[in-house]
C-alpha cells in the first residue's frame, strides 16, 4: 500500500505540474472567479448615440437607449437570469389561482439613495401611478389593474379587475417594474412636464449608483451610493458614460484605454475583427442574448397591391435573409427569422409554421399568377421604401431589399429619412410609405411590446406599433386572449398560434435576429454575467489592473 | 451724439437684424418640409406611446398650433429672445446655448487664429522666394490640406497622436476626472483643444497662404516699395511694414468671411472629438426637430458671424491708417 502510494505521488506532482502550466496560459479574463475583487475606480462607457435621451426614467421611458444608463440607478423588482429571474427589490412572488392578485414580498432593508426606506408605498405608487398609467408596455401588461394593495410595508398585491397571468407578470419584472419612491415623486408635476422636469433628468431609486453630474451632450457620471443594499457592493467608484459622436473615435478610444466598454452598436461592426485582435480588447454578444432585436420589412395594407397576401408571399420568396447575415451582419450574432418571436426566446418560439425559401421563380411566377405581370419595361410596379435610419443594419438591409425586390420586376424608391423623428412621423402617423424596414427589439413575453406590432384598430400615431393597416380578427382574438389565459401551457400554444397565423398571413416579413456585439476592455470583469446586462444594474462590475 | 466708432457699431448690429431674421425663415421653412416633429422625436426616446399622450405633448408644446401660429411663435421667441424651453435638452434654451457656447468659441478662436497666422507667415515666405522650391512646396502642402477632408485629417491625427504616440487625449473636452482648479483646468482644456484646433486650422489654412501670397507679390511690385526700397529702409522693415501690413488687409477680410464657414465646419470636427459645443447642439436640435433649440442656435450662430465682422472691420483701421473714422462711419473705404 505505502509503496504503491510512494510510487504515485511523482505521478500525481507531474499531473499538478501540467495543469499549474495549463492553466498560466489561460488569458487572464476566463480566470475571473479565482481572482480577488478590486474595488474602486471609474468605468468609462461609450454612450450609445450621440446624444443622452432628455427623460432618463426608466419607470417612463422604456427604451433600450434610456434604459442602459439609468438602470444602474433606479432598480426592477427583478432581473433577468440566464436560469430565470434573479430577484432584486423583490424576493419572492405569487399569483393566485384566479388571476385577479398577484402578490409580491419585497427585499428587507433596502433604503432609497436619500436614505428613506423602501416600502410597498413605493411599489404601490409606482405601479398605479406611473407603470400603468405612463409607461407604454405598462399600460398594456397592466391594463387591468385596479390598484395596489399594502397589508404591511414589505408586501404588495397587485389587484386586477380581469384575470391576468401570473406568468406575463412575471416576465415583465424586469422590463416594467422600475420603482420610484413615492416620497420624492408624489405630488409633483414629473408626469407632466416630461423630459423638462429634474426628477425624469436625473431620476432617484434604490440602485449601487446615484447621478453625481450631467454635462449635455458630454458625459453623465453616476457614483456610488454608500448605503447600496447589496453587501460590498457596488464595487466601481463610478460608472461615467461619455458620448462619442464618430464611430472612429470611440473605437480609438476603446484602444487606448481611454474607455472600457462600449454597449450595443457602439462599433461598427466592419471594425470588430479588427479590435478583437488587439491586445487587451475584445469582443463579445454574451449579455445580449436577452435582448434580441430583429430586422422586420413591413407593409402598407393600404396599398391594395401589398393588401394581397400572395404578393407578400411572393416578396418574401424574393428575399434571402441569410444574404444579409453574411455580408451586412457579417455572419456576426445574426441568423435568419422565422416570425416575430425570435428562436432564442425558446419559451415561446415555434418552427411548427410556414417556412419560406429564397426563390425567385417562384416569387416571379406567383407575382404573375396574382396579376402583376412585368410591363414593357420589365416592371410590375413600383413601391416606396422607408427605413429606420436606427442602426447601419437597417440602412444596409434596405439597400438589399432594393436590389432583391428590382431583381424579380418589382421597382423600388428609397425613401432617406434624416432622423428617427422624420422616419416615425412619415411611417407612424402619415402612414406615407409603401414598405418599411424596421428593427424591433422583442423583451421577455410577446404580450409586453411585441404583439402590438400586429393588433388591429390602433390609433394613428402610435409608435413601434400596428400602423400597417392590418387587421386579422382571428389574430385580434389570440392577442387579446393571451392578456387573460392564466395557464401557461395554454398561453404559449396561443402565442405559437400566432405565430403561425402570422406565417401564413405574412403581416410583415421577418427578415433577421440579431444581437449586438460590442466591444470592450478584457479587466472588465463580470461583463455579460445576465443576459439582460447593458440594461442591468453593474453592481458587481469590477475592474481588474491592466 | 455717439462716438463715430460706436455708432458704426450700433448701425451693424441693426444691419445684423434683417440677416437674422431671413436666416429664420429660411430655418423654418426647410424643418417645415422635413416631416417629423419634437413629440415624436420625444416618444421614440419613451419606447412607445399612446395617441392621446401625443395630443396631450403636442398641445403642451404649442404644436398643435396652425404653420402660421407656430412660425409666429418661432418668430416671437427669436425678436423677444425669450427662447423658451427645449425639448430635446430638457431645459432653458439659453442655458443650453451658454453651456456649449465656450467650447464653440474656444475651438474657433484658437482653430481661425492658428490657420491665420501660420498661412500668413507661410504665404509671406513663398511670396518672398516666389517660384523657388519653397514656394512650390508650401502652395502644394496647403492645397492638398485644404483638399482633405477635416474628419479624415482628425481621424489620422489621432490614430497618430493618440493610438500610436499617446500624446493627446482621444477626445472631449477636458478629461473625466481632470483637475477642478482654474490653473489645472485651463490646462487639461488645452491639452484637450491640440488636434481639433490643428485639424480646423489645417484644412483652411491654404486659403490664408494664398491670400497673403498673392497680395504679397502684389505689394512687392508695388511703388512705394519700390520708394522705400529707393529711400534705403532695411529689408525687413520693409517686409513687415510696406509688403505685409497692407497685405494683410483681404486675409483680415477673409476671416470675417470664414466665420461662418468655419463654424459649419466645427460641426464635423466637434463630432469627431466630441467637443460639447454649438454644432453638436445643432444637430441633435434639428434631429430632435426642436423649433426653440433650433431658433436659438440660429440666433447664435448669426450674432457670432456678425460680432466676428464687426470687430474685422474695426482691424482695418488698426492695420490701415488711410481707413479713418470718417470712412468706417460712411462705409466708404
Amino acid at each position: 500500500m505505502r509503496h504503491s502510494m510512494s510510487r504515485r505521488r511523482p505521478a500525481l506532482a507531474g499531473l499538478t505540474a501540467l495543469t499549474l502550466a495549463a492553466a498560466m496560459c489561460v488569458p487572464a479574463g476566463v480566470m475571473a472567479q479565482d481572482e480577488p475583487i478590486q474595488s474602486g475606480g471609474t468605468l468609462v462607457v461609450a454612450a450609445d448615440g450621440t446624444s443622452f435621451p432628455a427623460n432618463l426614467n426608466p419607470a417612463i421611458a422604456t427604451s433600450n437607449g434610456v434604459v442602459y444608463i439609468s438602470s444602474k440607478v433606479v432598480e426592477p423588482l427583478a432581473e433577468a437570469g440566464f436560469d430565470g429571474l434573479q430577484p432584486r427589490l423583490a424576493t419572492s412572488w405569487e399569483g393566485s389561482d384566479d388571476g385577479l392578485t398577484f402578490t409580491i414580498h419585497l427585499r428587507e432593508g433596502v433604503t432609497f439613495s436619500d436614505g428613506q426606506p423602501f416600502t410597498s408605498a413605493d411599489v404601490k405608487f409606482s405601479a398605479e401611478e406611473v407603470w400603468s398609467k405612463l409607461q407604454s408596455f405598462g399600460r398594456i401588461v397592466l391594463a387591468n389593474l385596479d390598484r395596489v394593495d399594502t397589508p404591511d410595508p414589505l408586501t404588495a398585491v397587485l389587484v386586477f379587475s380581469k384575470p391576468t397571468p401570473a406568468s406575463l407578470i412575471e416576465n415583465a419584472l424586469p422590463v416594467v417594474t422600475a420603482v420610484l419612491p413615492a416620497h420624492v415623486y408624489q405630488g409633483t408635476d414629473f408626469a407632466e412636464a416630461g423630459g423638462d422636469s429634474p426628477l425624469n433628468q436625473q431620476p432617484v431609486g434604490t440602485g449601487p449608483f446615484v447621478f453625481s453630474e450631467v454635462r449635455p451632450g458630454e458625459l453623465i457620471r453616476l457614483t456610488k451610493n454608500p448605503t447600496y443594499w447589496g453587501e460590498g457592493e457596488p464595487y466601481l467608484d463610478e460608472v461615467v458614460f461619455q458620448v462619442l459622436p464618430d464611430a472612429a473615435s470611440r473605437a480609438a478610444a476603446l484602444e487606448t484605454g481611454a474607455v472600457q466598454a462600449t454597449v450595443f452598436s457602439g462599433v461598427p461592426r466592419l471594425d470588430l475583427q479588427r479590435l478583437d485582435a488587439l491586445d487587451g480588447v475584445s469582443i463579445t454578444s454574451t449579455g445580449y442574448e436577452g435582448l434580441p432585436y430583429q430586422i422586420t420589412l413591413d407593409f402598407n395594407h393600404r396599398n391594395p397591391i401589398l393588401g394581397d397576401v400572395d404578393v407578400r408571399r411572393a416578396i418574401r420568396q424574393a428575399l434571402d435573409p441569410q444574404l444579409v447575415v453574411d455580408t451586412i451582419f457579417l455572419g456576426q450574432g445574426a441568423s435568419v427569422a422565422t416570425g416575430p418571436i425570435p428562436s432564442t426566446a425558446t419559451d415561446f418560439y415555434t418552427e411548427d409554421k410556414t417556412l419560406y425559401t429564397f426563390d425567385t421563380a417562384a416569387a416571379e411566377a406567383a407575382l404573375d399568377a396574382a396579376g402583376f405581370p412585368r410591363g414593357e419595361d420589365g416592371t410590375r410596379f413600383a413601391l416606396r421604401l422607408r427605413v429606420a435610419p436606427f442602426f447601419p443594419e437597417t440602412v444596409g438591409t434596405g439597400e438589399y431589399v432594393k436590389q432583391a425586390l428590382e431583381d424579380v420586376g418589382i421597382a423600388v424608391e428609397i425613401v432617406a429619412a434624416d432622423s428617427s423623428a422624420a422616419y416615425q412621423t412619415a411611417v407612424y402617423t402619415d402612414h406615407d410609405f409603401d414598405l418599411s424596414i424596421n428593427s424591433p427589439a422583442y423583451r421577455p413575453d410577446p404580450a409586453i411590446s411585441t404583439t402590438i406590432l400586429f393588433q388591429g384598430g390602433l390609433d394613428a400615431g402610435i409608435p413601434f406599433s400596428n400602423q400597417w393597416g392590418y387587421a386579422n380578427p382571428a389574430l385580434d382574438q389570440v392577442i387579446a386572449d393571451g392578456l387573460t389565459t392564466l395557464d401557461t401551457e395554454a398561453r404559449v400554444e396561443l402565442y405559437r398560434e400566432f405565430q403561425r397565423i402570422i406565417a401564413d398571413d405574412l403581416p410583415n416579413i421577418s427578415l433577421v435576429d440579431f444581437r449586438f456585439t460590442p466591444a470592450h476592455r478584457d479587466q472588465v470583469r463580470n461583463l455579460g454575467d445576465n443576459p439582460r446586462w447593458a440594461v442591468s444594474n453593474w453592481s458587481n462590475v469590477w475592474l481588474a489592473a491592466e | 451724439m455717439l462716438p463715430p466708432t460706436l455708432s458704426f457699431i450700433l448701425r451693424r448690429l441693426l444691419h445684423g437684424i434683417p440677416v437674422v431674421l431671413i436666416v429664420a425663415v429660411g430655418v423654418f421653412v426647410i424643418l417645415e418640409a422635413a416631416p417629423g416633429d419634437a413629440v415624436d422625436a420625444y416618444l421614440a426616446q419613451l419606447g412607445g406611446g399612446d395617441a392621446s399622450l401625443a395630443a396631450d405633448l403636442r398641445e403642451q408644446w404649442g404644436l398643435d398650433r396652425s404653420e402660421l401660429g407656430r412660425f409666429i411663435a418661432y418668430l416671437t421667441s427669436i425678436v423677444t429672445l425669450d427662447l423658451g424651453r427645449s425639448v430635446a435638452v430638457g431645459g432653458s434654451v439659453v442655458e443650453a446655448i451658454l453651456t456649449r457656447l465656450p467650447a464653440t468659441l474656444l475651438l474657433m478662436g484658437a482653430s481661425i487664429a492658428f490657420s491665420a497666422s501660420l498661412g500668413v507667415l507661410l504665404g509671406g515666405i513663398a511670396a518672398l522666394r516666389r517660384g523657388g522650391m519653397t514656394d512650390g512646396v508650401l502652395t502644394l502642402g496647403a492645397l492638398i490640406l485644404n483638399a482633405i477632408p477635416g474628419f479624415w485629417l482628425g481621424l489620422i491625427l489621432i490614430v497618430v497622436f493618440v493610438v500610436w504616440l499617446g500624446w493627446f487625449p482621444h477626445a472631449g473636452f477636458g478629461s473625466i476626472n481632470g483637475p477642478r482648479d482654474p490653473i489645472g483646468r485651463s490646462l487639461d482644456i488645452a491639452w484637450h483643444l491640440v488636434l481639433p484646433v490643428t485639424t480646423l486650422g489645417l484644412t483652411y489654412m491654404a486659403l490664408y497662404l494664398r491670400l497673403m501670397r498673392g497680395a504679397m507679390i502684389e505689394t512687392r511690385a508695388s511703388t512705394w516699395v519700390r520708394a522705400a526700397r529707393a529711400r534705403g529702409l532695411p529689408e525687413t522693415r520693409i517686409v513687415r511694414r510696406h509688403m505685409a501690413r497692407p497685405a494683410l488687409l483681404p486675409v483680415v477680410t477673409m476671416l470675417g468671411l470664414q466665420a461662418g464657414t468655419m463654424l459649419g465646419g466645427s460641426v464635423v470636427i466637434e463630432t469627431v472629438f466630441a467637443i460639447p459645443g454649438l454644432g453638436s447642439l445643432a444637430y441633435l436640435a434639428v434631429s430632435q426637430r426642436d423649433l426653440p433649440l433650433i431658433a436659438g442656435v440660429v440666433l447664435a450662430g448669426t450674432v457670432l458671424v456678425i460680432i466676428v465682422n464687426i470687430l474685422v472691420d474695426l482691424s482695418y483701421a488698426r492695420i490701415d491708417p488711410r481707413m479713418t473714422d470718417e470712412r468706417l462711419r460712411t462705409g466708404v473705404g
